[in-house]
């Protein structure tokens, strides 16, 4: 199964459409996400994102059109699909009344690895939620139950990886942790796909950026593609986060607050 | 993919078994409600009932048992809505796994959770005085015949679980099933009711059930009563496994 597919994109998106009855919520959708990059994509609320994401990881048939996830066919190869993909939901799907140690043990006995006590406890510690381990995750703070989510979607090495809005919700430091984690997995090989309604998040993470808008893809690039096409005076989404972020952080304090000053600040 | 189903259902029934012994309430609650039930029957209704040589708790508790199965697995539903509005239901679906496991631990853990709570209640009864000269077989029939029903209303329970769009909902099914018994042989010998109503109570799958464990538990001959339960059961559970399994592949479609 490794030396399947070695060649071409890690997804491959084309013509994918969805619609229930006559809502259309997706309207011919064409991507491509090379193996090893982060993909962001960009959209509001009700622009098909999680739609995208739910038909690649063949939670969802599409009406019409094709997707291939590691060279499987989506449709009709969803078995294969399901092994070389992990899925982090828009909401943090953990399990409350476990603990944090027990979630991610349950994933590794479910993905059939050897001693998943062992890798719980490395990626408790790599998530920084050792101390953490043994309470049930319903006592965890936000931030905290996201590191555990996508620490659950790491188990196994998967090659492509969903991460549905995984700050949608998160204050400002969690966010950056969320980010980190992020930024550490890509460095890893693996390909990551991230939908996200933050222009910031995107522009921190992706090394390639599609916005869908009322279910079609309008723009797909680079940061630096982008920003030749829009003026800054056109992305709407921006408003003054970045700056209330700074402002927040640095009365809050934190030594993080300075590396993300100096990033965002490019921008402007 | 199919060689993990056992290994898979083990781990996932793990995981919801840990939700039930957590909030041993959820026990509590099931069997709260047959008992107070119990309780009131027994003593203050139960001395106007007429049920021959019979004490009135031998009576009643097997009504009673498939009541506090009816009120049991409101929580199979509730604890299956919570997986599926929880995001985790997608999550383990869009994992390598036998993916028809996540539905087979909850009706496991169904199973348990009842058994639980069937023990506790017969506990009660044994302290208000039920005593049964039933052998073992006998019991170990009543305790099959239990099992069956618990396995029938909990694929009933799958279906509000897996498409309920609110926990009231997904919870709210199982209010008919508990008051069932009442228009049944459970508390009342069914002669002194009216003409429809004994029409009815005579041909509801309670009435079938009750008396087959009443003859069971007293060493008496369970008759024809014991077929036309078990096709209740067996029929029960045939239409709602069709059902749960349609709104299943409707969820993961």
């Amino acid at each position: 199964m490794t030396g399947h597919s070695i060649a071409g994109p890690a997804i491959r998106v084309r013509g994918l459409e969805k619609s229930y009855g006559k809502l259309e919520v997706l309207r011919g959708v064409d991507f491509d996400v090379t193996r090893g990059s982060i993909f962001a994509l960009l959209g509001s609320n009700g622009a098909g994102k999680t739609t995208t994401v739910r038909i690649l990881a063949t939670l969802l048939k599409a009406s019409a059109g094709t997707a291939r996830v590691h060279g499987f066919d989506v449709a009709t190869q969803p078995a294969d699909v399901r092994e070389s993909i992990s899925l982090t939901g828009q909401f943090a799907a953990v399990d409350e009344i476990l603990s944090g140690r027990e979630n991610l043990v349950l994933v590794a006995r479910l993905r059939h690895l050897k001693d998943p006590g062992a890798i719980a406890d490395d990626l408790l510690r790599r998530f920084s939620l050792s101390e953490a381990a043994a309470r049930k995750v319903s006592t965890y703070s936000g931030g905290m139950r996201r590191r555990l989510d996508i620490a659950m979607s790491l188990i196994g090495n998967s090659p492509v990886i969903f991460l549905d809005e995984p700050t949608a919700g998160l204050d400002p430091e969690a966010r950056i942790e969320v980010w980190d984690a992020v930024k550490e997995l890509a460095g890893h090989g693996t390909t990551v796909l991230l939908t996200t309604q933050y222009l910031d998040e995107a522009e921190q993470l992706a090394d390639r950026i599609a916005i869908l808008h009322q279910g079609r893809i309008i723009v797909n690039g680079t940061l630096a593609d982008l920003k030749q096409l829009f003026p800054p005076a056109k992305v709407e989404y921006v408003e003054k986060q970045p700056t209330l972020e700074e402002i927040f952080l640095a009365v809050i304090g934190g030594d993080k607050s300075n590396a993300i000053g100096t990033t965002t600040g490019g921008q402007g | 993919m199919t060689a993990y189903f056992f290994s898979d259902t083990a781990a996932l029934t793990g995981r919801t078994l840990r939700h039930v012994t957590r909030s041993m309430d959820t026990i509590i609650t099931t069997a709260i409600t047959p008992v107070a039930m119990m309780l009131m029957f027994v003593y203050v209704f139960g001395g106007a009932i007429d049920t021959g040589s019979v004490s009135y708790v031998n009576y009643m508790l097997p009504g009673i048992l498939l009541m506090t199965i009816a009120s049991g697995i409101s929580y199979t539903a509730y604890r299956l809505f919570t997986d599926v509005k929880s995001g985790i239901f997608e999550r383990f679906q869009s994992m390598p796994i036998a993916r028809s496991g996540v539905l087979w631990a909850h009706v496991i853990t169904s199973l348990v959770a009842n058994l639980i709570a069937l023990v506790l209640v017969v506990g009660v009864a044994v302290l208000m005085g039920f005593r049964s000269g039933a052998g073992v077989s006998a019991w170990l029939a009543v305790a099959g015949i239990l099992l069956l029903f618990t396995l029938a209303l909990t694929w009933l329970a799958v279906i509000p679980g897996l498409s309920a769009s609110s926990v009231e909902g997904a919870g709210a099914f199982a209010y008919p099933l508990i008051f069932l018994p009442f228009v049944s042989s459970a508390f009342v010998p069914t002669r002194t009711m009216p003409g429809p109503v004994r029409w009815f109570a005579e041909h509801q799958p309670v009435t079938s059930i009750v008396n087959t464990i009443r003859a069971l538990f007293t060493g008496q001959p369970v008759g024809d009563d014991i077929w036309i339960a078990l096709a209740w059961c067996g029929g029960i559970l045939v239409v709602a496994y069709v059902f749960a399994m349609a709104a299943y592949r409707r969820k993961i479609a």
